[in-house]
């Protein structure tokens, strides 16, 4: 077990807090929330993934060896990566606030045990 | 240092989930996201701390605008017992399983070995990324021009899911 990295376990305790949270929740708003510290934890393992101790940032000086820099930069394909899924996770906010803003127009509730319409 | 704000995370992020408060639980939430920019900029990823800090001021504002008019309390009722028993053994087993794979991941900083067939395109764009492209900034190199269907993909749905928003959101007539 002296392998495991503390922040690697740390992400995934995050993680698990979010999905305690989505399966235990009641609260629409919460449940959503849930999603988003998942979401969060998710994001910051795959940066984690690509860190280079001691690096720099993907960007070239000026008078910089190409050969120098890549052997001292972290990798810049899971921060393009990341900003993608960020600005997805966004979009998808957006329609999930919208749907739990249509549910609390028609049940006067967030709470998700009390929306049976559909419950057979 | 990462560790240090990776706890004010977790604690963040327990207050988020259990508050009372509606309201309290959304600025907690803000707390984990601005958290997370700031791990960015020590993870040498400034492009992605700006995008961070910036959605998670967009998101805060959608997610008070949606509760700030409506009911602030929390839900009386607990969820049943066999529920809660389910979740705890649902995280419990997860995080079994989770802590299984970690083991045989390498050494928290050791960015070429950590995933040998993933990392040979991202060493590729650090060597070449300059003289194919002319983009000093090799993140936005990758973003733009070697995975730019990538980025077409993620717009299309950005403008599907703002599109589904709009149509749940309409006025009925």
């Amino acid at each position: 077990m002296n392998n495991m990295p503390l922040a690697y376990g740390l992400a995934m305790i995050l993680f698990a807090v979010g999905l305690y949270g989505v399966v235990c929740k009641k609260n629409a708003v919460k449940i959503i929330i849930s999603l988003l510290i998942m979401e969060n934890a998710v994001n910051l393992f795959i940066l984690l993934i690509g860190y280079r101790k001691d690096g720099i940032a993907p960007v070239m000086v000026k008078g910089q060896e190409a050969s120098e820099f890549a052997s001292m930069a972290v990798d810049p394909l899971a921060q393009a990566i990341v900003i993608t899924s960020i600005v997805i996770g966004l979009s998808i906010v957006a329609l999930m606030i919208a749907i739990a803003i249509r549910l609390y127009d028609r049940y006067k509730t967030f709470d998700t045990s009390k929306m049976k319409d559909l419950k057979g | 240092m990462i560790e240090l704000i990776l706890f004010f995370k977790i604690i963040a992020a327990i207050i988020a989930i259990e508050s009372k408060n509606l309201l309290s639980a959304i600025v907690s939430l803000g707390a984990v996201g601005f958290a997370l920019a700031i791990i960015m900029v020590f993870l040498n990823a400034p492009d992605v701390a700006i995008v961070q800090v910036l959605v998670e001021v967009v998101l805060l504002v959608i997610l008070v605008r949606a509760t700030l008019h409506r009911d602030l309390t929390d839900l009386k009722g607990k969820r049943e017992f066999f529920v809660k028993v389910f979740g705890i053994v649902a995280v419990g087993a997860f995080f079994l399983g989770i802590a299984w794979g970690l083991i045989s991941l390498p050494v928290f900083g050791s960015f070429p070995e950590t995933a040998v067939s993933v990392a040979v395109p991202s060493e590729w764009y650090l060597a070449h990324g300059l003289r194919q492209t002319g983009i000093s900034n090799i993140v936005t190199a990758v973003l733009l021009d070697y995975r730019a269907y990538d980025t077409l993909g993620e717009v299309t749905v950005l403008f599907s899911a703002i599109l589904g928003a709009v149509v749940i959101l309409r006025k009925k007539r």
